[in-house]
């Protein structure tokens, strides 16, 4: 039994009384401070439930709709006028022809644009300003005027390419060539110095130094930025119909015969008076993004899995 | 690449115009210095005269005259912006890369001028090397790291005997031969630079540079370095910049002091040398008064 000592009692109450305070004090947020808090959580909020709805509404309405046709006949039959029988076989292999020109196109141009830029541009001239400015604008110009310019010049005189699936993928190739530039000059530029100046210090030339240091470290930022790129290319629509998409094909395109794409048939199911064809299109947009979101999560996972931290 | 190959390319490429001369002194050098393994030869690696460093036009550093001797540490000390850094890097023109530098005076290497017309700055690179204040592994694995000098130059031989033998040059082989696949990331910082000087030691220079090689790492890491450079200086002439006089006096066999100049209305500070001597004598005996000021830490 400890002895009672009027000394450590009067502590020990002086303490307590502290320790209540402390808590007062620490519990105590001014009212105003919540309220403000919550006001301005619910906005963001608010913001990213409107992006997210608009999504949602757009693939539940699609479903509702198109889920009857949403089967193997959709991509294994080829377009036709009887709404039964009609698919997408012949638009997606448009599509794959004209993407697969895009990539032989897109890449070599967009990647040595964008190593020119950062690696041999002298970034004070005025040259390299200007076609950097002009860069950043052909990525805001409509793409409806890239179809006009691929029906001016690429299509018609001195290309004279004719209404083929060629002309499409140079048209849609110009059409994504700033995004891929500006990924691939992130990309470049996310490459410390140091790495560069250690590979010159061996006594390594510069395009030795670019060729195995700079490139392979900034590819999975320039293959995101190149996926983007063509997962837009697919849901074009606007520059293909002046460069003479038909919008209904029955035949098996091939790179020089005439052409047409997922999204320009379907946006011709939509035009059509029977409803069957708009059970199709519902159909043919869900298998669009769904194509999307493959190709977008694949260039997220390519982009976490091989970032390089410094 | 053999002996004999990078003697031929070295001549083709880089005999600035002696043409009396007739073999390039950096080769002679080659030759012999697998016999040369005692230290502080009075042969000169680098003869600096008069050399002043701009950028834009403002100098960085003005007037350096210092010899520099073959198999020696040889150290530059001074307080931050004396353009000790700019200074070791116009020795393998590294300064090159930077579009607004530029370099007046001479600069023999080996008695040749290392910024004559003729020669090719990736040539003085390959013999030349350098490593650099934060360790800047490359992004690839330890074995690809050491061998990519080697493999961009050309070298002939067993790559992994190449690597083994960089590495162990190194005092790095013990740690990491069990894992030389995995990334060059994974590891310390100290065995990270110390990774750096494996992979400037497998293409077989004839000067190592350092710019401030310690000054991102503990005092561990830092002595294994310091304890390598001792042995590195046998085959090696060491340039070390070095903000930690102490590390100085350790290590080096010359040591120069280099302070901050301003001009008259203060409006540009360049570095220029006060002092240039052994280290010993910078240390014990200076005869600057600001040489002593500083070692003693009286400034700076």
């Amino acid at each position: 039994m400890a002895e009672y000592d009027p000394q450590t009692a009067r502590a020990q109450v002086a303490m307590a009384g502290a320790r209540g305070v402390t808590a007062e004090v620490l519990s105590n947020q001014p009212r105003k401070d919540v309220i403000r808090n919550t006001i301005f959580a619910s906005l963001l909020f608010l913001a990213i439930a409107i992006a997210l709805a608009g999504l949602c509404l757009l693939i539940g309405k699609n479903l509702v709709d198109g889920w009857s046709r949403l089967n193997l006949d959709l991509i294994t039959q080829n377009n036709s006028s009887i709404p039964e029988n009609a698919g997408l076989r012949n638009a997606i292999i448009g599509t794959l022809w004209i993407m697969a020109f895009v990539i032989l196109m897109l890449v070599p141009i967009g990647v040595g644009t964008a190593i020119f830029l950062e690696e041999y541009g002298n970034r004070k001239s005025r040259i390299t300003r200007l076609i950097e400015l002009n860069i950043q604008n052909l990525a805001g110009v409509p793409s409806i005027i890239y179809g006009l310019l691929g029906l001016a010049f690429i299509a018609r005189s001195p290309l004279n390419l004719g209404y083929v699936i060629l002309t499409a993928s140079l048209t849609l190739t110009l059409l994504v060539l700033p995004v891929v530039i500006l990924a691939s000059r992130e990309a470049i530029r996310a490459v410390p110095p140091s790495i560069r100046e250690g590979s010159l210090a061996l006594g390594a030339t510069k395009w030795q130094t670019i060729r195995r240091q700079v490139l392979p470290a900034s590819i999975p930022g320039i293959a995101t930025g190149v996926i983007l790129a063509i997962s837009r290319a697919i849901g074009e629509t606007a520059p293909l119909i002046p460069l003479g998409a038909a919008t209904f094909v029955t035949f098996t395109p091939g790179p020089t015969t005439d052409f047409t794409a997922m999204p320009v048939v379907i946006f011709n199911w939509v035009k059509q008076s029977q409803p069957e064809f708009q059970t199709l299109a519902a159909a043919g947009v869900l298998l669009l993004i769904a194509l999307l979101i493959v190709m977008n999560s694949f260039a997220i996972w390519l982009r976490n899995r091989y970032e390089q931290t410094w | 690449m053999t002996q004999e190959e990078r003697r031929t390319e070295q001549r083709h490429a880089g005999s600035a115009g002696d043409g009396a001369a007739g073999a390039h002194p950096a080769i002679e050098v080659r030759t012999e210095f697998q016999h040369a393994r005692h230290s502080g030869t009075n042969e000169k690696v680098f003869e600096l005269q008069d050399i002043s460093v701009f950028y834009d036009g403002v100098a960085a550093v003005r007037d350096i005259t210092m010899d520099v001797h073959r198999h020696e540490v040889t150290a530059l000390i001074g307080p931050s912006g004396c353009g000790k850094s700019t200074l070791i890097r116009c020795l393998n023109r590294m300064n090159d890369l930077i579009p607004t530098a530029t370099v007046e005076g001479r600069l023999l290497y080996h008695g040749e001028d290392l910024y004559g017309p003729k020669v090719d700055p990736i040539q003085v690179r390959k013999l030349i090397g350098m490593v650099f204040q934060k360790p800047n592994p490359f992004p690839k694995s330890i074995h690809d790291n050491v061998a990519f000098g080697p493999r961009v130059l050309g070298m002939k031989g067993d790559m992994d005997e190449i690597v083994e033998r960089a590495l162990r040059g190194a005092a790095l082989w013990d740690e990491v031969k069990d894992r030389l696949d995995s990334n060059a990331y994974s590891m310390s910082g100290g065995q990270q630079q110390r990774l750096c000087i494996a992979r400037c030691i497998a293409v077989q220079p004839d000067v190592i540079l350092m710019d401030e090689p310690c000054s991102a790492l503990d005092p561990i890491s830092t002595g294994k370095i310091e304890d390598l450079m001792a042995e590195l200086k046998q085959q090696y002439s060491i340039v070390i910049v070095t903000h930690n006089m102490q590390q100085a006096a350790r290590v080096s066999d010359r040591t120069a002091f280099l302070m901050v100049e301003l001009d008259a209305d203060e409006k540009h500070r360049w570095g220029r040398i006060v002092e240039y001597d052994e280290t010993e004598k910078i240390f014990t005996n200076p005869s600057d008064s600001r040489t002593e000021d500083y070692v003693t830490g009286k400034v700076g």
